[in-house]
């Protein structure tokens, strides 16, 4: 189910260096042709249909279509990622839709301080079973 | 084939850019994020550098990159001596005890960390009914309970869980560079393609080299300690689907083999090499059915509604004796194949009827909760099978769906135990020959694994990565903290090195113009091609889909001759562009992967893991030969892979 870019939505993310998509895709696939400025998927068959091209577009210029080596015409799946949610939009080849809305984490994003109320190494356990903050495990 | 070389004739030279550090971390998945956390906690006191190295950008690299529905190694009140039975149980009675107990003993302090971090955890309320991570209930620390969809599977609201492990990450990676004071140490969409060993020292690894998939860069990392968790090998094997549909791999699609391939390469001895993992799934989607078996209590049946694992029971009974009777994945595969052979397929999960039954004990509420849960079990992990229920209109509570074992996937942290051999714990009673040096090292000194390099290990999923990583790096501080004194020297020149990578760019410009289409051309092969003849005799020698994974002494020895061909032209490999270059590098590292595997599969003379694979020559488990680990080592002076067997000792008693 490979993603394609909606030629008039996509603004190449207004010149800048790389594009967002091309920032996230986890298998290098999507590129900008900077002559027309949009951004395309350069090998749809290593296409894992992940989504996160189209969920971090800001023009949502983003989806997929349905791999055509099995997949009928017709039917879509496209998600709205917001800061703690996402919706999920499911249309059916008949026509028929879905709507669906899970949390995606429950603090900010970028509020994690990996290291607040942790404890500081021991290293007299540094060759012990045990992380720095849970030096205790179970023995046989 | 004369053998070409690279003098930057033709193609342009990149910039050079030499980077030193005590710690590298080859990956950007749950292992090296994992890594990052632990690593710089331990490294500030001797101000030691910890740098991550990703092919891809780390908030959605890996294997969780898309999202999952859940986290399928979770303790909480369960014993670990008790996974490992698990384990051991599903791996068909060979594995790493220690290894797999002490990855049980650490892995929950990880998914705290998660739910700390903001992963939202289902909730199981008072009156038994779920809650989404995001109504407010006690943490898991504070006693609240988890979903389980199974005794070691905890639900979650997953979409964003690679995100959040890797903002972890990230700012851990930060915090090191703050005290270290070094310019940089992530980086990401930077390929490392090859590991470096030590000149002065034999069997030591000191760095590792790769290039930019943005710019003409090559960078030479050199290090001290390094751990190589890039993954598990994908589309080694022809897939089913052959056209777009191939990209759809269960596993991640960019997977290709690295971990193994640069660590056979660097003389890393490998373990249970031969072992692979056929998951069934929803048919072509790939979507998955644990939370459809374990949580709704789907059946899956043969066309005809029997149970093929009750109907085809015998024949695995006599074949398999004792290890059939755990029913474990390889087995449970097995029937369903003898009745797909025997054309009483398609085999149905029948979600219909698992959701009316559900349905005669709850209201309408409920029932739409329960179909949202069902929805988002593929809409956190496996988009696509989504897609393929919208654009057939099925609809899981009126219809049922298909299921299909899928090509083979090489991994380590899921149902398989492919990978590397490692040092262990020392204080679980294990055989000395198990834990000579440091937790989760390799035979190569310096060079650490965990995730899908860890083998005779599987089941650790998500968080059990996240967890081994984090061991690994501790024993890599107490590693660079005994080798202080090391300076690392190259065998090879730099420039030599980045010729080899930069060697497809060059024969591609030398030889482009030979022909009026450069993408059929005799002086070369692209990478697309080298991949598709790679999967064509890996499925048809090495027991893939299209001899219903069943292959011989013959076969093999037939395809070996091929891969040995194939690995020759790939020297011939050529790259237009970067991305290009990558494909070539992936692929060679799939080739070395595909390679290790059929080589593996042929020494083990006993089918170990019947529905994974079966060997047409020795159809049964042969308990009282092959009860051992296999280990292989590729000898790059000979140009050999040198085979033995090891003792399996049992741990933890039955």
């Amino acid at each position: 189910m490979p993603s394609f870019v909606i030629t008039e939505k996509c603004d190449g993310c207004k010149g800048q260096e790389r594009t967002a998509c091309m920032y996230i895709c986890p298998n290098d696939l999507m590129k900008l042709d900077r002559d027309r400025m949009k951004a395309y998927n350069q090998e749809t068959e290593q296409c894992w249909e992940c989504y996160n091209c189209v969920k971090i577009c800001p023009q949502q210029a983003i989806e997929v279509r349905g791999y055509q080596d099995f997949i009928p015409l017709g039917g879509n799946v496209i998600p709205l990622r917001g800061s703690d949610a996402i919706m999920w939009t499911v249309k059916f080849r008949n026509g028929s839709l879905k709507r669906f809305k899970f949390p995606i984490r429950t603090t900010s994003e970028g509020s994690i301080n990996p290291y607040a109320g942790k404890p500081e190494p021991n290293f007299d356990d540094l060759r012990k079973p045990g992380f720095f903050n849970k030096p205790d495990v179970k023995k046989l | 084939m004369e053998l070409e070389t690279c003098t930057f004739s033709y193609c342009q030279r990149p910039d050079i850019i030499t980077h030193e550090t005590d710690i590298l971390l080859v990956g950007g998945g749950m292992a090296c994020c994992g890594a990052a956390y632990e690593a710089a906690k331990w490294a500030e006191r001797d101000k030691l550098r910890v740098t991550m190295v990703d092919k891809a950008a780390t908030d959605r690299s890996g294997a969780v990159a898309m999202g999952l529905s859940a986290i399928n190694t979770y303790m909480g009140e369960n014993d670990p001596a008790d996974y490992v039975r698990y384990v051991r149980g599903d791996l068909m009675g060979i594995v790493r005890e220690d290894l797999i107990y002490d990855l049980g003993r650490h892995v929950d302090d990880s998914v705290h960390l998660f739910e700390e971090w903001g992963l939202p955890v289902w909730k199981r309320a008072d009156d038994g009914h779920t809650m989404d991570g995001a109504q407010p209930a006690p943490k898991l620390t504070e006693g609240g309970k988890p979903v389980r969809s199974g005794k070691w599977q905890i639900m979650i609201n997953g979409e964003s869980y690679k995100v959040i492990v890797a903002e972890a990450a990230k700012k851990a990676l930060e915090y090191n560079r703050q005290y270290t004071g070094v310019a940089q140490n992530h980086f990401e969409r930077i390929f490392i393609v090859k590991l470096t060993v030590d000149k002065n020292e034999p069997n030591r690894i000191n760095g590792a080299v790769g290039f930019s998939l943005r710019e003409n860069k090559a960078y030479l990392f050199k290090t001290n300690a390094m751990l190589l968790a890039c993954g598990g090998a994908v589309n080694v094997f022809r897939p089913r689907s052959v056209a777009e549909g191939q990209g759809r791999a269960w596993y991640p699609v960019w997977n290709s083999g690295s971990t193994y391939a640069m660590a056979a390469q660097a003389g890393a001895e490998l373990v249970l090499m031969e072992n692979r993992f056929v998951p069934a799934r929803f048919k072509d989607g790939y979507g998955p059915v644990g939370a459809w078996f374990l949580f709704f209590k789907a059946k899956a049946t043969n066309a005809f509604g029997e149970d093929y694992c009750a109907t085809n029971f015998e024949d695995a009974k006599k074949w398999y004796g004792k290890y059939a009777d755990k029913l474990g994945t390889a087995i449970r595969n097995y029937m369903m194949i003898m009745d797909m052979k025997a054309g009483k397929g398609p085999i149905l999960m029948r979600t219909d009827l698992a959701m009316q039954e559900l349905g005669k004990t709850m209201d309408a509420k409920q029932i739409k909760h329960l179909e949202a849960e069902a929805w988002e079990d593929f809409l956190d992990m496996c988009i696509g099978q989504a897609g393929v229920w919208a654009g057939n209109n099925i609809e899981p509570d009126k219809s049922p769906s298909e299921i299909m074992p899928t090509e083979p996937y090489l991994l380590g942290s899921h149902a398989g135990c492919a990978g590397i051999w490692v040092s262990g714990p020392d204080d679980l009673g294990a055989p000395a020959e198990w834990c000579w040096g440091y937790n989760r090292m390799s035979t190569v000194k310096g060079l650490f694994t965990a995730g899908d390099g860890v083998g005779a290990s599987g089941h650790k999923f998500s968080s059990g990565s996240h967890a081994e990583g984090r061991m690994a790096a501790k024993a890599m501080v107490a590693f660079v903290l005994d080798n202080k004194g090391f300076k690392p020297e190259i065998v090879r020149t730099t420039d030599e090195l980045i010729a080899d990578i930069y060697l497809p760019f060059e024969i591609y410009e030398k030889y482009k113009n030979y022909s009026t289409d450069p993408n059929t051309n005799p002086h070369y092969i692209r990478p697309r091609m080298l991949q598709a003849r790679l999967q064509k005799i890996m499925d048809e020698y090495v027991a893939g889909v299209s001899t219903w994974y069943v292959t011989s002494r013959t076969l093999l020895d037939s395809g070996l001759k091929q891969l040995e061909m194939l690995k020759e032209d790939a020297n011939r490999m050529a790259a237009s562009d970067l991305h290009e270059l990558m494909r070539c590098w992936e692929n060679l590292h799939r080739i070395w992967a595909g390679e290790s595997h059929a080589r593996h599969i042929l020494f083990r003379e006993e089918s170990r893991y019947p529905g994974y694979y079966n060997r047409g020559d020795f159809w049964a488990i042969d308990d009282a030969n092959w009860k051992c680990f296999t280990i292989s080592k590729w000898n790059a002076e000979k140009g050999e892979w040198d085979f033995s067997k090891r003792d399996y000792v049992q741990l933890i008693p039955d």
